[in-house]
């Protein structure tokens, strides 16, 4: 009898589990305005640190703020898309990807140091490779990782520079080619030498330097590439139809006057200023140049 | 005279196919991108150790969150893998369920997870279905197979005229439900493990916070996170008791964070936009279509392919070898009671860290190649087989006079539990190929690494497709796998399956 017991029970919370997945509609009045982030460098503690610009958020548009935290850029991109959160800090490539997924949305601000931001190729000293202000062509034949396969800084920029210099693709360039998953990840490969040479976003190799985290007798920069857009704060075309008209300038207004060092840290960015779609149209062309972007 | 000695000399069947698997597999290993490069791996590595000796249980947030997700994601997966596994057994001799159960089955759970996290996004049903597909087709394969050898003389008695559905529930299942009720709690600890896996593509459980601290370094998280999990898995015994069972279900239903919203429209996109071949979208009709499929087999598939069946081959070998050698750890035949502690937590740390980190920690020590890939693989695979042949040495008697040490090991062991060793080790031949596709994510070139960069590019036609090539071939190695089993009467405990 144990048997029918357990078994009813177990039935039981399978359908308990279903009533919870498919629960009535939520009014719209008290409807969560969601965002989510994926800082650039240093992903810990992410809920309690983004749980305070939640805070921030909430107060200024006055509706309820939620923040979910995500693993990785696609899984922001396709948060967004889906409509399980209406607002994204994305990297200027998944940036692209999300606003091209869904209708009407627009890139609404970006952090003062992501109008210039910048790739360090970096070399570990046995491959005698220094800093040149030219593009390093002497690289061709090292072993050579990029970080996360969805990252601007550590995937998009390196390889179309790569593909612009020789005419060929990295895997015939390189000897062997790596996707770290990681800028912190780079470094420490490229460091202890299990690949000669990486990419990576300038603003993690500086603050890993001062850190004291990087070996310069081992690893240094060899490379940096010309300027280009990256991250920035990306929102729903539909946010003003259901959360009150004008929505997304309050949501553009409350991201460009948040100057509490203590917020602006989580990202981390000196101030947000202005953005539009407009300034991304460099990434969407070396996206589409490297096939990455259909 | 010659005749004699020739017969003497030749090889039986099972010697020959194993030999055939481990020439095979050292022809391979020949070709294979296998080398050590790294130059000082040690600062790195220095780091890595002190870390694992400074475990730091306050560095993760929501650390009891994690934990209790892990847990309820199991439990629930795994109820509706048993619910669902036991209803396809039932039926298991149609031809049609066979070759459904197959097919699910033969999906990595991190695959369905990223499949379902487009469709469900991060509600919970993505994780409970991640887990409870795949293995609801493992378990009605093995529900259906323990049916099958039951023994048959209570149906023999029963008088003819008893309807099928009595015949079941009075007369068959009595029988065999120790045994399921044995193999369902050896899938929560696989479930356990699978559970906290699925944190590595976005769940939140234990390994959403292991990838991350790992991926950036902070080793005394990893070491903390680690250890909990460890903790987990080797009390599980004590814990997951049948009388509590429903509690520890209606517990997991309710804290799991149901409040994200699953859209119809978002299901429907993902069936009739998202995996349609890109040209076919696209408008660009038959022709278009074939060079797609064209590109993705000769650039992706293929030499995907050719990457998957050498890194599983090589170390399906390599992990019969180290099964071998880790077994005497926890057996009482070889190992005093104190060695035995120290064998068996050994083992629980060889099997339960997750192989993806331990092919981290072996390519920051020995640089990128197939090499940490086959090792990782080689060492949880091994650890696996060798706990389960271990347990299975309790259960034999030797004499009194029996030899000790190695010949004890050689002469009377060995031959003992040869047969199930390997027995296992097929069995687990399908899973070593389903894990390569972890693997891919670390950069080895597998159809995993495929399927990850197809998901990284937001390219879902490409993944499904891709991911319909592993399952192919999963289903190939476990026909290969259950013939090579049949014919040479391997048969295994109930836990190897």
């Amino acid at each position: 009898m144990m048997h029918i017991r357990v078994i009813g029970i177990c039935l039981a919370a399978v359908f308990l589990a279903a009533a919870h997945v498919f629960p009535t509609p939520a009014k719209a009045a008290d409807e969560t305005f969601v965002f989510t982030a994926i800082p650039d460098q240093d992903e810990s503690r992410l809920r309690t640190r983004f749980e305070k610009v939640a805070t921030y958020l909430s107060a200024e548009l006055g509706v309820p703020v939620e923040y979910v935290p995500v693993k990785s850029y696609a899984a922001a991109v396709t948060a967004f898309r889906n409509d399980q959160v209406q607002l994204a800090w994305f990297g200027g490539l998944s940036g692209v990807q999300a606003r091209g997924l869904v209708d009407g949305s627009q890139a609404l601000a970006q952090g003062a140091e992501d109008l210039e931001f910048v790739t360090y190729f970096i070399a570990h000293h046995s491959t005698g490779l220094n800093e040149t202000d030219a593009f390093p062509k002497d690289m061709a034949g090292k072993t050579f990782t990029f970080g996360s396969k969805g990252s601007t800084s550590g995937r998009l920029m390196p390889e179309f520079h790569i593909r612009n210099q020789f005419g060929k693709s990295p895997d015939e360039v390189f000897s062997r080619v790596g996707f770290s998953g990681d800028h912190s990840k780079t470094i420490a490969l490229v460091q202890s030498g299990a690949f000669e040479v990486g990419a990576l976003s300038f603003a993690v190799w500086e603050s890993e330097l001062k850190a004291g985290k990087i070996d310069p007798d081992k690893v240094s920069v060899i490379w940096r590439t010309p300027t280009y857009p990256d991250y920035q704060w990306s929102i729903r075309g539909d946010v003003n139809s259901r959360f009150g008209p004008e929505f997304m300038d309050k949501v553009r207004t409350a991201l460009l006057e948040m100057d509490d060092p203590v917020l602006l840290e989580s990202f981390p960015r000196s101030s947000f200023i202005p953005a539009t779609n407009d300034h991304y149209a460099p990434i969407v062309k070396v996206g589409k140049d490297i096939g990455l972007l259909d | 005279m010659t005749s004699t000695i020739s017969r003497m000399y030749r090889a039986s069947p099972l010697a020959r196919t194993l030999g055939g698997f481990i020439i095979l597999a050292f022809v391979l290993l020949l070709f294979a991108d296998v080398e050590i490069s790294t130059v000082d791996p040690w600062t790195e590595f220095g780091r890595l150790l002190l870390g694992i000796v400074t475990p730091d249980f306050t560095a993760t947030e929501n650390i009891l969150n994690a934990i209790l997700y892990t847990i309820a994601f199991a439990l629930l997966g795994v109820t509706f893998a048993v619910i669902f596994g036991f209803a396809l057994a039932l039926v298991f001799q149609n031809p049609l369920v066979r070759g459904f159960c197959a097919t699910i089955r033969a999906v990595h759970e991190l695959f369905w997870a990223l499949i379902f996290l487009q469709i469900f996004g991060l509600s919970p049903l993505t994780g409970i279905l991640a887990i409870g597909i795949p293995y609801a087709g493992i378990v009605a394969k093995v529900f259906a197979e323990i049916l099958e050898e039951a023994d048959t003389r209570a149906v023999a008695a029963t008088p003819s005229g008893t309807g099928a559905l009595s015949m079941m529930l009075f007369v068959r299942l009595p029988d065999v439900w120790a045994h399921y009720r044995t193999y369902a709690l050896y899938r929560l600890e696989c479930g356990l493990r699978s559970s906290a896996i699925l944190g590595f593509v976005g769940l939140p459980t234990l390994g959403f916070h292991l990838e991350t601290a790992f991926r950036q370094g902070n080793y005394s998280e990893v070491s903390a996170l680690l250890l909990i999990f460890y903790v987990i898995i080797a009390t599980q015994r004590l814990w997951a008791r049948r009388q509590l069972l429903p509690i520890y279900l209606i517990g997991a239903v309710v804290i799991l964070p149901w409040s994200v919203q699953i859209s119809m429209a978002n299901i429907t996109r993902f069936f009739v936009v998202d995996i349609v071949p890109f040209p076919l979208r696209n408008g660009e009709g038959f022709e278009g279509l074939m060079d797609w499929l064209g590109l993705l087999l000769a650039n992706q598939a293929l030499p995907g392919t050719v990457a998957t069946i050498q890194l599983t081959m090589i170390a399906l070998v390599a992990t019969g070898l180290l099964a071998a050698l880790f077994f005497p750890l926890i057996s009482p035949l070889m190992i005093g009671r104190t060695g035995r502690s120290v064998g068996h937590v050994a083992l629980v740390v060889i099997r339960s860290t997750p192989e993806y980190i331990l092919a981290f920690v072996l390519l920051q020590l020995w640089g990128p190649s197939m090499l940490p890939a086959i090792v990782a693989l080689a060492l949880h695979n091994g650890g696996i087989i060798g706990h389960l042949v271990g347990r299975y040495t309790e259960t034999i008697t030797l004499r009194s006079d029996a030899p000790r040490g190695i010949a004890r090991y050689g002469f009377e062991i060995l031959p003992r539990v040869y047969n199930s060793l390997l027995a296992l080790l097929f069995y687990r031949w399908e899973v070593i190929m389903r894990e390569t596709a972890i693997l891919g994510i670390l950069g080895i070139a597998t159809l995993g690494f495929y399927v990850d960069s197809a998901f990284a590019e937001l390219r879902f036609d490409r993944a499904v497709f891709l991911i319909g090539i592993t399952a192919l071939l999963n289903i190939v190695i476990d026909m290969i796998s259950r013939r090579i089993r049949t014919s040479l009467r391997l048969r295994t405990a109930l836990e190897g399956r």
